[in-house]
């Protein structure tokens, strides 16, 4: 909570009203988020280690899975997305009621890795918005454990007084696109090895 | 052997490859099933290759084992690319060869005379970049990332699926009923127009 001024005296504490329905409201979604698990890899192994007895993410509030979207509060993609399943991870988030949060597991999901190829989504952020990134191949459990607070820290920034801090549906334009077509391009563009892969190209 | 269907009979690491003119292939593998001495009852795989060199035929491979006699036979069919890419389906010999036979029609454009359901099986239905295992096929494919983004959010995840396929998951009667009279008209997924700047 954000102190605007305090007293001499641990009997009060002056704060704004916004701040504090903030805090309280910030504070249990992050606190109680539940993932909506969309492993379609390997990283969905190492998803699957961070849920398990050792590392344990229920500690930070995930107790629950929710497989169902109507139930989630943060969309996970641990692995890599083909493009037959771009229409189908956009259903599952746009089913999850707001406000919702998307991580991006690993490499693939976040780039298209090393499967810079006509089946691969380059990247879920061309198909939903994405809030942390975890880098790795596959990411280990404390990566995405670290993932998930860095996305507490950030849902405990946001405001719903604030209209740029505020999360808003972000739908698909007229085209069905979530960005322009430009953008898609550019951020789809080889990078790495990648750009090395001329013989058939 | 059937007459005048084995073009070459070669072994390379010790298995035995035979090659078989495209004409007798049905012949042959019934031949090869039913003849006792022979008995391949199980069609391991079906695959084709494409080499580099532009001037040599693609290869459809089939995978034979004995079960009984513990044996492996590989046998291939050469096929001329600048004539028509078909071969006669063994689906009627082997039942597996059903997805077998789809999945190299997909990556590969050849056409499998006489298969039940020849569609594709790994891209979706109204994937319209071409043959992704083709070697004149971009590794990236032909259209732009914007545009293949576009298509597949544009897609129907729904229609990957055929009746019967759904009626195998017993899933036909829980479907709501436009999509169940959707799929039962054999309605695809719609390739909407590219946008026009």
């Amino acid at each position: 909570m954000k102190r605007v001024g305090e007293v001499k005296s641990s009997n009060y504490l002056l704060t704004k009203f916004e701040n504090l329905v903030d805090w309280a409201v910030n504070s249990s979604r992050a606190n109680s988020l539940w993932p909506m698990p969309f492993g379609t890899a390997c990283c969905a192994i190492e998803f699957m280690a961070t849920a398990a007895s050792r590392y344990d993410f229920a500690r930070f509030g995930m107790e629950r899975q929710a497989f169902s979207p109507r139930q989630a509060d943060v969309l996970i993609c641990a692995g890599r997305l083909p493009f037959k399943l771009a229409p189908v991870i956009r259903r599952i988030y746009d089913q999850m009621p707001q406000p919702k949060w998307v991580i991006s597991m690993g490499a693939c999901a976040s780039t298209g890795g090393v499967f810079d190829n006509y089946a691969m989504v380059q990247g879920i952020d061309t198909i939903v918005p994405v809030d942390v990134y975890v880098p790795g191949c596959p990411p280990r459990p404390e990566g995405l454990l670290y993932g998930i607070l860095l996305l507490h820290k950030k849902i405990k920034g946001e405001s719903l007084f604030d209209a740029v801090k505020r999360r808003e549906e972000q739908p698909l334009d007229d085209k069905g696109l979530r960005l322009a077509p430009e953008t898609i391009d550019e951020i789809s563009e080889p990078f790495g090895n990648s750009v090395h892969q001329f013989r058939s190209a | 052997m059937i007459p005048g269907a084995l073009r070459e009979a070669v072994a390379r690491d010790g298995e035995p490859i035979v090659y078989v003119a495209r004409e007798r292939l049905l012949e042959t593998m019934k031949w090869l099933k039913e003849t006792p001495g022979q008995d391949f009852d199980y069609l391991v795989d079906v695959t084709a290759v494409e080499f580099r060199d532009k001037e040599r035929p693609l290869e459809v491979v089939y995978f034979l084992r004995s079960l009984e006699r513990k044996a492996d036979l590989r046998v291939k069919v050469e096929l001329n690319p600048s004539e028509e890419l078909a071969v006669d389906s063994v689906w009627g010999l082997w039942h597996g060869a059903d997805w077998l036979e789809r999945e190299v029609f997909d990556m590969f454009g050849i056409t499998f005379r006489g298969h039940p359901d020849l569609r594709r099986i790994l891209m979706w239905e109204t994937y319209a970049e071409g043959y992704p295992l083709r070697k004149n096929f971009p590794l990236r494919g032909r259209f732009s990332r914007a545009e293949q983004v576009r298509q597949a959010l544009n897609a129907n995840p729904e229609a990957h699926y055929s009746m019967e396929e759904l009626s195998i998951a017993e899933a036909s009667d829980d479907l709501p009923d436009d999509m169940r009279e959707r799929l039962k008209r054999g309605e695809r997924g719609v390739i909407p127009e590219p946008p026009h700047e």
